[in-house]
């Protein structure tokens, strides 16, 4: 029933339902995607492009008239929780997603981009046990567009197809089972007709994939698991990691103690990028899971892992591991982003991968050989990356271990950076990383946990690094491997970041502060105080009136801002996982947001302020 | 389990901890937050002995007991007694660092669970069969942290044989850590090493005679705790409501270890550990 050549892995795929699969009206599968981003007046997906730079070509706001921003125009989401979206811009709409919460979870709305005038609103019809039984907060990261198409994923495991002109469900495909754990918080991506979805919920025993969808009718194309036998992870004779130790059969299984994989984590709840011209998607994959780790002896392939894949077939063409046996939750799930850097006198094609456990990778996309991985920020549990074998070095002294108390992790469980999106100037040749600077403790004392009651866990205790600040804002240069200028901040930063061709970057803090920034010394030009901290992502885009604007939901939540949007008790300092010790004066700054908001340059140089009304 | 819009008193919710004695007696409900698919706890039959609990609870207090369902998970205590929508848990462990904690009310084991007709007779972590059967273990995921028996299997190198179960299971199935049981009964496992009031009951229910042990010899896997004092748990704060239960858990001793007992709950006497203190 869905496409030829089905492998029996598609038998394995539960429940698929396509509910409405009536939308056959275009034949021509031919993107418009790859056009709208040559148009630095749209940002047509979450990273703008398919290199994820998050690069605007727009230069109107610069380092001398930033001062000049104004709010343009706000927009409510209708729910206070975590709003980590990308709003989307295609065609002078802009399309922007909720978080799961609220009266209607996950709803999209369709606006207009210059005014703000609201067009539709679309609110999928979720099942009622998500809330209940869903794992961590409820974000959503963002839409995808293609083909006069809005792609959501709902967190309940739906990938819909909506009408953009007029907000119709045209399909939606189940993929997973909320009822299992399993979850959906990333922002799809096309690729040549195809819609790529990976799920979350790696703690609770979910065995992570990428799943392809036909944009058309929502059948699945091909799922590529991220453990077990190498016919589900699409790993055939074309595979040609660099590395010998990734090379063998069925890898996927025999790094895991007997079946340990069949519910082995390496979810895809990040980014994906592609190359056109190698026809490569890359994605990196979440940790193994749900074994603690003195019950999954070996490497655990395939997880924490960057693939290369074949964005046609799924099949894999190389893979590289970040961190073999993870022991600190170090997801590595973090975009890659695609540049061409001259590296000692020659052209190579990189990816960027900025790692959750502390190095920037710079990897050749082809191949999957690391060039060159260097600390971003203080790193103590790992002794660095061995770039012969390409293995990380562990530090025994710094291993969890029941029984022993370890003080003064670094980095903490979520990493020097976590799923907030770096960007990548090609003007400045700076890569702009928005990241957290936590250290932890286990602590050995009053460990267990007791089947049936609420969860007592491990005393993880995280705390502000060395400096005694938990966020920063700054620039690395992949080419010197070294960071050029830095923004310290009191709390993580959590916010995704902007770079244009105005040489200018943005960001959004936790303490509600959005920034901007030069961005060739990190001097700040402007900053406006909003009413929730920010985890969002902001973006640029051209209005119908030709000015530019900047657009950032304001709204605090996610893992860290769990704090101060549900009320976990902030004198408790290892609630969420133990987030909360290092956020715990949070509420003193922010409580939960969903406000959109939308700024533009105003004032001396005479533009209008203010809109005239639209019609 | 639409749950959404359950709270009409979120203010009032959190002005209980300020209440006197008085005004809290004039209050008809005992709120009380609850898993409604989580035997032998809680169920939305109000089937469990915490529910039957509540019952015993509200009846000394005058009350009727309300209910705001929600499962038992990373979140449960963030949306259902922090927000204010229902004021007690009836089983928590003895200082646990989300709630206040009442005095605890028993105190149980991990125990072994084996069919009677396989006469394997385990009580001791360091029983050499265990190397060899085939175990199983709930599993937890949460921060990579699985139950004490699992990890004190995998200090001994025993791993292969170990087989896990979502503690969190198919949430559409009824109870889903009773899968672990049903393996036993079923012959898939040779043992069971499970939370005591899981073990106890399911095998009390088993169609096939099982045979429910505390685990012994886990001295040397310290801190690794595998007994536990189990407690009532309020908001921060809400000292009137923990000193009334405290009041009912001294008067009813008996009654509750009753209760207890005819749902199977393995209970042990010797003082343990308080577990997950952190004031």
């Amino acid at each position: 029933m869905l496409v030829r050549g089905l492998t029996p892995l598609l038998n394995r795929i539960p429940a698929i339902l396509c509910a409405c699969c009536a939308m056959l009206s275009s034949a021509s599968a031919q993107s418009d995607l790859a056009s709208r981003m040559k148009d630095p007046g749209q940002w047509p997906m979450a990273a703008r492009d398919y290199a994820n730079t998050r690069y605007s070509e727009l230069d109107q706001i610069n380092a001398s008239n930033a001062s000049r921003l104004q709010l343009a125009w706000t927009f409510s989401v209708g729910a206070d929780r975590g709003q980590e979206a990308a709003p989307l811009v295609v065609d002078g709409t802009m399309y922007v997603v909720g978080p799961y919460a609220g009266p209607y979870p996950n709803r999209v709305f369709a606006l207009d981009a210059t005014t703000g005038e609201l067009k539709w609103s679309y609110a999928p019809k979720p099942e009622p046990a998500a809330a209940g039984v869903a794992c961590c907060d409820v974000v959503n990261r963002g839409l995808a567009f293609d083909n006069g198409k809005v792609f959501l994923n709902t967190l309940d495991n739906h990938t819909v197809a909506i009408d953009a002109k007029t907000g119709k469900e045209l399909w939606h495909t189940k993929l997973g089972e909320i009822n299992k754990g399993e979850t959906i918080t990333m922002a799809p991506i096309v690729v040549k007709g195809k819609i790529l979805v990976g799920n979350s919920g790696g703690e609770l025993g979910v065995r992570g994939w990428v799943t392809a969808l036909d944009e058309n009718t929502g059948a699945i194309a091909w799922r590529a698991y991220s453990t077990g036998p190498d016919k589900d992870v699409l790993i055939g004779d074309d595979f040609k990691p660099f590395y010998d130790n990734l090379k063998g059969q069925d890898l996927g299984v025999k790094t895991w103690p007997a079946d340990r994989w069949q519910v082995g984590g390496g979810t895809v709840w990040g980014w994906i990028s592609y190359d056109p011209d190698l026809n490569l998607v890359y994605y990196g994959t979440a940790n193994p899971s749900p074994w603690n780790a003195n019950q999954r002896s070996g490497d655990n392939l395939w997880s924490t892992t960057i693939f290369a894949r074949d964005p046609d077939t799924g099949r894999a063409k190389w893979a590289y591991q970040i961190n073999p046996h993870d022991l600190f939750d170090h997801d590595e799930i973090n975009e890659n982003v695609l540049v061409d850097l001259e590296l000692n006198g020659r052209p190579r094609k990189v990816l960027i991968h900025p790692g959750r456990n502390g190095y920037m990778y710079v990897m050749d996309r082809a191949t999957g050989e690391v060039i060159s991985a260097d600390a971003y920020d203080f790193v103590n549990s790992y002794k660095g990356v061995d770039l012969k074998t390409g293995k990380i070095i562990p530090n025994e002294e710094k291993t969890p271990l029941v029984g022993k108390t370890v003080e003064n992790i670094c980095p903490s469980a979520p990493g020097a950076k976590d799923w907030q999106p770096t960007a990548w100037s090609p003007r400045t040749k700076l890569l702009y990383v928005p990241h957290q600077h936590l250290c932890m403790s286990f602590k050995a004392s009053q460990v267990g946990y007791i089947a049936g009651t609420p969860y007592v866990g491990a005393d993880v205790d995280m705390y502000a690094g060395p400096g005694g600040y938990r966020g920063e804002f700054m620039a690395w240069d992949p080419i010197a491997r070294r960071k050029v200028w830095e923004i310290h901040e009191k709390l993580p930063v959590w916010s995704g970041a902007l770079v244009t061709a105005g040489d200018v970057a943005f960001y959004g803090t936790m303490d509600r502060l959005f920034k901007v920034v030069d961005a060739k010394d990190g001097h700040v030009l402007w900053q406006f105080r909003a009413g929730s901290g920010f985890i969002g992502q902001p973006i640029s885009y051209r209005g119908s009136d030709g000015q530019q604007y900047v657009a950032i939901l304001s709204g605090v939540g996610g893992w860290p801002g769990v704090v101060a949007n549900a009320e976990v008790d902030p004198r408790v300092r290892n609630g969420a996982l133990g987030f909360t010790g290092a956020t715990q004066d949070l509420p003193f700054y922010t409580a939960g947001g969903s406000e959109l908001l939308v700024f533009k340059l105003g004032g001396a140089n005479g533009e209008d302020t203010s809109h005239a009304p639209s019609k | 389990m639409r749950l959404r819009n359950s709270c009409p008193g979120i203010a009032l919710g959190f002005l209980v901890g300020l209440a006197t004695t008085a005004a809290a007696a004039s209050d008809r409900e005992l709120r009380v937050c609850a898993d409604p698919n989580n035997l032998p706890f809680s169920n939305k039959a109000e089937a469990g002995f915490e529910n039957r609990l509540a019952t015993m609870v509200a009846e000394h207090f005058g009350q009727q007991v309300t209910y705001t369902w929600w499962a038992q998970r990373r979140g449960f205590i963030r949306n259902t007694l922090k927000a204010g929508r229902c004021d007690v848990v009836m089983g928590v462990p003895s200082g646990y660092d989300l709630v206040e904690t009442t005095k605890p009310y028993y105190r149980s084991s991990y125990v072994f669970v084996t069919r009677q007709d396989r006469h394997l007779d385990l009580s001791s972590l360091l029983d050499p069969r265990l190397h060899h059967l085939v175990i199983g273990v709930h599993l937890i995921g949460d921060d990579g942290n699985n139950p004490p028996p699992a990890q004190a299997l995998g200090d001994q190198g025993i791993v292969d044989n170990v087989r896990g179960y979502s503690i969190y299971g198919d949430y559409r199935q009824a109870d889903p850590p009773a899968r672990l049981i049903e393996a036993v009964e079923s012959g898939s496992l040779d043992v069971a090493a499970a939370w005591g009031p899981l073990g106890g009951y399911f095998a009390q229910h088993s169609p096939v005679p099982l045979t429910v042990t505390p685990i012994r010899d886990y001295e040397r896997f310290a801190p690794q705790q595998f007994r536990f004092a189990i407690a009532m748990g309020v908001r921060k704060g809400d000292d009137a409501l923990r000193d009334r239960l405290n009041e009912f858990i001294d008067e009813h001793w008996s009654e509750i270890t009753s209760l207890l007992r005819s749902y199977g709950v393995p209970l042990v006497d010797q003082p343990v550990t308080v577990s997950g203190g952190h004031e």
